[in-house]
């Protein structure tokens, strides 16, 4: 196969594309030449984005495997995508969750078969989009692309209060989003491009200032779309439901990936695009994320629904690396970012096990369990190691980010590491002692006690998620090594520079640098041309 | 001394409209001795193109004709294309419901293209009464073609509202005229472009003026009507209403901002108040809504109401200073093609789904239309995806290029409200979707058969669907085009 390297990240977002339109095309009712066709494409896309790591040098600052091409004239939007440290991985992890995801639907979706594929490589495209895409307009079209997919995986192959939760699912991203969208097009106004890396550009060279009232006001219409999308407390009310209605493979894609969405744009946008306000924001977030960490904890604990037990734990987890951003420290947003791959890892293998049981018993209530072990050892053995991996035991995935995410917060801020350590302590009550009520003990539910272990691809889909646990915990640096250029980047951008006191009061760009400023002039003058009849 | 004679030239510059017209007068003097339903089709398919080619013709020519009462300039252009291709869809979509309703043929088409034509007149008028005689041949036939199902009796309500309602803004209109012409002495609008504008008789006239527009864009607090009439009237020609009187009305206001300064100063806050009144009117109503119909009548409230948005962020842009009110325009001339086509679409799927007598219009009979009809109810879908504002449709496009204009003039909170706009309207559309895909059929609804659609109606659907997507993804020829520095010129 001839690929060419320079057009790799397109390859990316457009093959899946191509594969869903074949699935479209496709005549006839096969089922299983249709999940066959689905399970080739995202392995192929799997492997595809593993080029990246050979593509992509490590150690180089700035973006990698450019593609930029002019889109629409005016306003001028380019097609321009791009990676760095943190897209990569990202991008990999999304990869490698939406075949995973394939497997996981083989047999439980036996309903419009054809359209559950279509709309998962869909989604796929979506979110490999958003962590590709360098310019903001670019960017918002993806997120806003992934939406469709993921509401209606919800709403069609969902359980019993399906439709309630997809639709909230939209209404709630849909209002950050659209206000994010008006941030986006005031950002313009005030650079002239929605090219993230000239914008950027500009706030470095002081070109670009935005009075701090306008910047604060900026930083929430941002803010508060990936605060909805992570879910950070108290947003976080659309995820339980999206959660425990949501089929097994839209779970994972949700957990595993569409909340990092959330904490990317927090790193990606947020903090480089607003530092002061970020700055000034970081607290009250901070205070935010600690009670997201302890609430979901608590909640987590006394939950009689396994599944909404894990979607509450995805709120903890994620309150820790909002923390870890905000925490503004090196080493808390290396942490964070490695919490986002391993959560994305660790929970999305809870949600397949949750599935597993659920399509064995029909239920996810833990009264309905217990003694599982017995008629089910291999299963309960890999929930046991998926867990101990969710409360962060050394060696395992989950460990490595909450150590870092807590060392670096320590340094800016100990009282927010303690509170956050607390967090900790209670997922390992959570994790373990529902591990206890439903695989220890007597069994209570005669039904249970024929259940049937794990089938074979059931036992490939846990030992693939098992190995990348363990090697993320063990490898680690193989991860580090290639994020810490991106993460040390955006704390340079957050670095204070100039007090905001000698920032301009006036906003827009002072003067501007040679090819800035001609690209800018020009892409202005097109727009404005019509007004002088 | 003018010469009472028209030009050639004259002729050229209103040649879409003059052909509109007499293929409309052919259908009406053929309808004796033809019996052919399908030459009618025929006719009217050949007249409606003619007369959009032409516009072509007209371009070429452009220029003032008949002494300046029209201006025939990329803007009319624009205009013309766009009610000329409605028209032509219509046509489409309305052979295959006038046979099964059944209804007489042949007035149908010359009422339509009356219409059309009078469109084109609005749309190019450089002068009021001109342009209240464009008004007046557009609405005329369109009472009647709201009547055209005579024997429903919800079609009769709608041409009785719509004929009260619209005579009384017309009237309106008219007396406004009457008030300007006495306070500047001409109807000409470009030479009302250094009117004194203190004058109250000129304000009070223009306020009229925007009274009488304001009915026909169903703007609030003047859109009352708009949804009887809709639900009433035969789906083609709800079809029509949404998107051709609608985009010509919008034409005129637009040519009377461009022309006259004063006025757009004059009505800024005019504007930002009937843009909030008319998006929450619209999106307000259609929550409660089962009838599909009546659902998407409220949506094109909803949707005059984000046009005026952008209204009110030319009258901020031209009152600092001429220049910049660019991008405004092109914002509404982009969001009524794009919201042309949508809901040119969405009506014909409306109007083929409803059956005979048009019985099968509630959110329930589409139930399930997923399994039955998964193509119309994938392309219904994207519709109103489009109308929702979501990428890859025209529609996206559309609300951006709103958002943008609002933020360029400072109307932040005008964008906020839109906003906010966005997401009520998300849960109607939002729960069409739903409907169709998640929830199941009732039993005599699932036993039904699908219903067939003809090839006019999928190839208007077709068009649409390619326009929606396409736009939505390569607006680029559009923009370049409503971008021209010439798109009003003299």
């Amino acid at each position: 196969m001839m690929l060419h390297g320079g057009h790799l990240l397109s390859v990316l977002i457009f093959f899946p594309i191509a594969g869903s339109l074949a699935l479209l095309l496709l005549r006839g009712d096969d089922h299983k030449f249709i999940r066959v066709i689905a399970m080739i494409v995202s392995t192929a896309e799997f492997l595809f984005s593993l080029l990246m790591l050979r593509g992509a040098s490590i150690g180089a600052a700035g973006y990698q495997l450019e593609e930029n091409v002019k889109w629409i004239v005016a306003p001028p939007i380019n097609y321009h995508l791009g990676v760095d440290g943190i897209s990569m991985f990202l991008v990999l992890l999304t990869t490698f969750l939406t075949p995973i995801s394939v497997l996981a639907s083989w047999n439980s979706i036996q309903l419009r078969v054809k359209e559950f594929f279509i709309m998962l490589l869909m989604l796929e495209v979506g979110v490999v989009g958003v962590f590709l895409s360098l310019d903001l307009f670019l960017f918002f079209v993806f997120w806003e692309v992934m939406l469709i997919p993921m509401a209606l995986l919800i709403g069609i192959w969902g359980h019993e209060r399906r439709v309630y939760a997809a639709v909230k699912f939209v209404l709630y991203t849909m209002t950050g989003s659209i206000l994010m969208l008006v941030g986006i097009i005031w950002l313009y106004n005030a650079t002239g491009t929605f090219d993230l890396p000239l914008i950027q550009a500009a706030l470095a060279n002081g070109l670009l200032t935005n009075a701090p009232q306008t910047e604060m006001l900026l930083f929430l219409a941002f803010f508060l779309a990936f605060a909805i999308k992570v879910p950070l407390f108290p947003l976080h009310t659309w995820l339980p439901d999206a959660h425990v209605e949501a089929p097994t493979a839209g779970s994972v894609m949700l957990a595993g990936v569409l909340l990092k969405l959330g904490t990317y744009g927090m790193i990606r946008f947020c903090l480089p695009l607003f530092p002061e306000a970020s700055h000034r924001a970081a607290g009250w977030v901070a205070l935010l994320a600690i009670i997201g960490i302890i609430y979901g904890a608590l909640v987590s604990m006394v939950q009689p629904n396994l599944k909404k037990l894990v979607a509450y734990s995805s709120v903890s987890h994620l309150g820790f690396v909002v923390l870890g951003i905000f925490a503004f420290h090196n080493i808390s947003i290396q942490g964070a970012v490695f919490q986002m791959l391993a959560h994305g890892i660790s929970t999305g293998a809870l949600f397949l096990l949750v599935g597993m049981l659920y399509d064995r018993r029909h239920t996810f209530e833990i009264s309905e369990y217990g003694g599982l072990s017995t008629p089910m050892p291999k299963l309960a053995a890999f929930f046991l190691f998926v867990a101990l991996s969710s409360l962060g035991l050394p060696m395992l995935n989950g460990f490595v980010g909450e150590f870092l995410i807590l060392l670096g917060t320590y340094q800016r801020h100990w009282g927010w590491a303690s509170w956050a350590a607390l967090g900790v302590i209670l997922s390992a009550c959570y994790l373990l002692w529902s591990y206890q009520r439903v695989f220890f003990g007597q069994i209570t539910v005669e039904k249970n006690r024929t259940l049937p272990d794990a089938s074979w691809r059931e036992k490939g889909i846990l030992a693939a998620m098992a190995i990348v646990i363990l090697w993320m915990g063990i490898g680690s640096v193989f991860i580090t090594r290639r994020t810490e250029t991106a993460t040390n980047t955006v704390m340079e951008q957050i670095a204070p520079q100039r007090p905001y006191e000698a920032a301009a009061p006036a906003r827009g760009m002072k003067q501007a640098p040679t090819g800035f400023a001609s690209e800018n002039q020009a892409q202005t003058t097109s727009m404005e041309r019509l007004g002088t009849r | 001394m003018i010469d009472h004679l028209p030009r050639a030239i004259d002729i050229y510059r209103t040649l879409p409209e003059l052909i509109w017209c007499c293929f409309g007068v052919l259908a009406m003097l053929l309808q004796p001795f033809v019996r052919s339903r399908q030459f009618f089709t025929a006719l009217a398919l050949i007249g409606s193109l003619a007369g959009t080619l032409a516009s072509v013709f007209a371009l070429v020519n452009s220029g003032p004709g008949f002494y300046g009462l029209i201006q025939s300039d990329s803007f009319s252009f624009f205009f013309r294309m766009l009610v000329g291709t409605v028209t032509f869809l219509v046509v489409l979509a309305a052979g295959p419901y006038l046979d099964r309703e059944p209804l007489p043929i042949a007035e149908f088409y010359a009422l339509l293209l009356f219409a059309t034509a009078g469109m084109g007149v609005l749309a190019s008028a450089q002068e009021l009464l001109t342009a209240f005689i464009g008004l007046e041949m557009s609405s005329i036939s369109s009472y009647i073609l709201a009547g055209y199902r005579r024997d429903a009796l919800k079609s009769s309500e709608s041409a009785m509202k719509y004929f009260l309602l619209g005579s009384f803004a017309t009237a309106f209109f008219l007396y406004g005229i009457a008030l300007v012409y006495g306070a500047t002495g001409t109807t000409l609008l470009d030479q009302m472009a250094n009117a004194d504008m203190t004058s109250t008789l000129l304000k009070l006239g223009l306020a009229l003026i925007l009274i009488g527009l304001g009915f026909k864009v169903a703007a609030a607090p003047f859109q009352v009507w708009t949804p009887d009439v809709y639900e009433g009237a035969p789906t083609p020609v709800t079809a029509l209403f949404s998107a051709g009187p609608k985009a010509a009305a919008f034409a005129l206001l637009l040519r009377i901002f461009a022309t006259v300064p004063a006025a757009t100063r004059f009505w800024f806050w005019a504007f930002w108040v009937l843009a909030a009144l008319t998006m929450f009117a619209g999106n307000l109503g259609a929550l409660v809504q089962t009838n599909v119909k009546r659902l998407l009548a409220y949506s094109s409230i909803a949707h005059a109401g984000y046009i005026l948005v952008a209204f009110a962020a030319v009258t901020t842009m031209s009152s600092e200073s001429n220049r910049g009110a660019g991008p405004a325009y092109a914002a509404v001339l982009f969001y009524l093609l794009s919201y042309a086509l949508v809901k040119l679409g969405a009506f014909t799927i409306v109007s083929q789904l409803g059956g005979a007598g048009e019985k099968s219009l509630t959110l329930d009979d589409y139930a399930g239309l997923s399994q039955r009809q998964p193509f119309v109810a994938a392309m219904l879908s994207v519709y109103l995806l489009s109308l929702l504002g979501l990428p890859v449709t025209a529609g996206f496009f559309g609300k951006f290029y709103i958002f943008k204009a609002a933020v360029n003039s400072h109307l932040l909170w005008l964008a906020i409200l839109m906003a906010i706009n966005s997401v009520i309207g998300a849960y109607y559309y939002l729960r069409v979707i739903v409907v169709m895909y998640m929830r199941e059929p009732s039993a005599e609804a699932a036993a039904l058969s699908p219903v067939p659609f003809p090839v006019g109606v999928n190839l208007v659907l077709l068009i649409t669907f390619a326009g929606t997507i396409l736009f939505g993804v390569y607006p680029n020829p559009v923009i370049n085009f409503i971008l021209r520095p010439s798109l009003l010129g003299h």
